[in-house]
């Protein structure tokens, strides 16, 4: 789960991890207000959306007065801001982080990545602070410097010096930026992180270590124990499918094709698109309905894929282990009931109680087009939508 | 021979009183695996599927000489399963568990380190040796007893492989599924050096996906280390970038881990790829053809 950057930094904050002060404003007026408390010479203007390179694509102001602050404030609320990594439709700006201006010195980078060699958590740290860490790996990847941390003890003190000493953190500011990694690797830890980001870290001229940016995901797996940060997602930022994907559970991918997939088995779903890409077609979705679904779930992911008008057919693919050929075949024929489905539906299905699955869609008396493999059931689905 | 569990294998089930684990030590016990209890905690002294329910493993393993478990305990509790088994000094500990924090199985990582149990898993289907032992979810009837040995990141594509295998007559000896989470316990390496190892076992056939670099340094390994072949697949192909495609662990991030960059390193290893799921089988038997073992493989 991502959550926004002025989140980030309050979950900092209460860690004791230095960020310069700030708030959120929803309007003009609330940014206007928020510029008056912070009451500092200079002050940021921060479109706050789920993507990053919002600073290239105007989404950063400097502001100098009070006026400014309302002009900038007017000028982001309500527009649509595209970066790289937000597709070329981009993302409304509906939030605003308000922040204190700090003279900034040097510019660093500090993340956290879970490791997936070691599985340990690995901290990162370059100081070409302001560049992608994509980028630095590619061009000068010497200047990236790593500290892989063992879970009992966490990040060592000494880890984190010699990460600040290899970055050319100055003398005067190492002791904060020790503390700085220390308290990031805390949040990462207390709060089940799956990525912290800190690009830029800086340094300011009074000797402060300060997260000029902060990129915060969270482990979906963990939210269960992390109340308070699952209260933080907020839907405008996420696709309205993908969140009603969730509320039954499902693992759902919206793609751009025209063939619906139904698939049980992250593996098998992804296999799937790539053998109807294989025949010609396009997937129109990656969908997992996953190991213990019911008859409810498989009618909600039924649903779900109707739901997409670019959809002119659907294949069915089901291997059954944990899930059993039956239940999806109940599914399918309760939601083909209640949609009125009327565009073409082929189903594969192998395994578990298989026999029970294909009575139950023989004797549903509906216009469903079996396949007995999965190059099958793709080439059929393919032929059906031409 | 097989690998990791045979006819002898007795097995304990972990949160054996939950609806999902009752039906598959079911399944299991139909399959002919020894189930000798099952272990949640406060329903010591009952029974489930006809056998003994423990309180805790180690009271689990004194009373029946189990020495594997299989763990169907949600999430939340999961890792603590597993190092309970860890602890019981189990062989195998097999966790289909998905949805395991991260965090959890790093530190289940750490705390199994220097110790005797091997975690397959978290987050698969499991390990089944045709006719002798069936451990986990996947369906028994399509596997067949011979000579190919199976590894996968995926369940239900590992079913795909097999079935197409059993199909054209080609049993195996042991399939494993590693699962598809980022943090696990045994990976492509230890059981393809399994594999190597194990006497009836002739060829493998590989199954992974997108994300990690885990492939590529299997197919490395393949290459210095194994005189067995191989044969692979990869799925997502036509995954977007950034996308987590189900699986924890299946995610392009950073132009790392795409399915063709893996593609690349397995040919370049000696790997034959299978351009789709359903020609895995067909891939394989060219292979063994080339090699001269396709009648040692066949089975019917």
């Amino acid at each position: 789960m991502n959550i926004h950057e002025y989140q980030g930094k309050q979950i900092m904050r209460d860690f004791g991890v230095a960020v310069p002060n700030g708030h959120v404003a929803y309007s003009a007026d609330e940014a206007v207000e928020a510029a008056k408390k912070l009451g500092t010479d200079v002050t940021v203007v921060k479109a706050q959306i789920h993507a990053g390179g919002r600073g290239n694509a105007g989404g950063v102001k400097i502001a100098k007065s009070l006026d400014d602050v309302r002009t900038y404030a007017e000028e982001l609320l309500g527009k649509t801001l595209v970066t790289h990594q937000t597709g070329s439709e981009g993302k409304e700006v509906k939030r605003l982080l308000i922040e204190e201006g700090c003279d900034i010195q040097n510019e660093y980078y500090v993340g956290l990545v879970l490791d997936r060699n070691t599985s340990r958590i690995t901290m990162m740290a370059s100081e070409e602070g302001g560049t992608e860490i994509e980028q630095v790996a590619e061009e000068n990847p010497e200047k990236i410097f790593k500290e892989v941390i063992d879970p009992v003890v966490g990040l060592a003190p000494f880890q984190a010096r010699r990460l600040a000493f290899n970055i050319n953190i100055p003398k005067e500011s190492l002791s904060k930026a020790v503390k700085f990694m220390m308290g990031l690797y805390d949040v990462f830890v207390k709060k089940d992180c799956s990525i912290a980001e800190i690009n830029p870290l800086v340094t300011t001229g009074d000797g402060e270590v300060l997260a000029l940016d902060s990129k915060l995901n969270f482990d979906d797996n963990a939210l269960f124990r992390q109340k308070d940060v699952a209260d933080l997602r907020d839907l405008d930022e996420e696709d309205p499918k993908e969140i009603e994907a969730s509320k039954y559970d499902l693992s759902y991918i919206a793609l751009d094709g025209d063939i619906g997939c139904m698939v049980n088995g992250a593996g098998l779903a992804m296999a799937t698109m790539d053998t109807i890409k294989h025949y010609g077609g396009e997937p129109a979705n990656f969908l997992d309905v996953g190991g213990g679904a019911t008859t409810e779930k498989v009618t909600g992911a039924f649903k779900l894929i109707l739901s997409d008008e670019n959809v002119n057919g659907i294949f069915v693919n089901i291997f059954g282990g944990i899930m059993k050929c039956d239940v999806i075949a109940e599914g399918i024929v309760a939601a083909t009931k209640e949609v009125g489905l009327t565009l073409p539906l082929v189903v594969r299905l192998e395994g578990t109680n298989v026999e029970e699955g294909k009575r139950i869609l023989d004797e549903s008396g509906l216009n469903i087009t079996s396949a007995d493999s999965m190059a099958n059931g793709a080439q059929k689905i393919v032929e059906l939508v031409k | 021979m097989s690998v990791y569990i045979d006819k002898n294998t007795k097995v304990i089930v972990q949160g054996i009183t939950g609806s999902t684990a009752l039906f598959h030590a079911k399944q299991m016990l139909e399959y002919g695996t020894q189930i000798v209890g099952g272990v949640t905690p406060g329903k010591g002294g009952t029974d489930a599927e006809g056998v003994p329910v423990f309180n805790t493993v180690e009271e689990a393993v004194k009373a029946t000489g189990a020495n594997a478990s299989v763990i169907y305990v949600p999430a939340p509790f999961a890792a603590d399963a597993i190092m309970e088994a860890t602890d019981a000094e189990m062989d195998i500990a097999i966790c289909i568990t998905e949805h395991i924090p991260v965090q959890d199985m790093i530190k289940v990582k750490r705390y199994m380190e220097g110790k005797k149990t091997r975690l397959v898993g978290p987050n698969c289907p499991g390990v089944i040796t045709p006719d002798e032992c069936k451990i986990g979810i996947m369906p028994g009837y399509i596997h067949k007893k011979g000579h190919v040995g199976v590894v996968s990141r995926s369940g239900t594509l590992t079913y795909e492989a097999v079935h197409q295998l059993s199909e054209a007559g080609l049993g195996q000896s042991t399939a494993v599924g590693i699962g598809g989470d980022p943090v696990n316990g045994t990976d492509f390496i230890d059981v393809l050096k399994a594999f190597q190892e194990d006497d009836d076992t002739e060829a493998v056939i590989m199954i992974g996906e997108i994300g990690g670099t885990a492939e590529e340094e299997a197919a490395e390994w393949v290459k210095a280390n194994m005189d067995k072949p191989v044969v692979g697949f990869i799925g997502g192909r036509t995954a977007p970038p950034g996308k987590r495609m189900g699986h924890a662990g299946a995610i392009i991030s950073g132009g790392k881990g795409t399915a063709d960059e893996k593609i690349r390193v397995m040919n370049e290893c000696g790997i034959e790829v299978a351009e789709t799921p359903s020609v895995m089988g067909e891939t394989l038997i060219n292979v063994l053809k080339s090699n001269d073992i396709y009648d040692k493989c066949k089975t019917h």
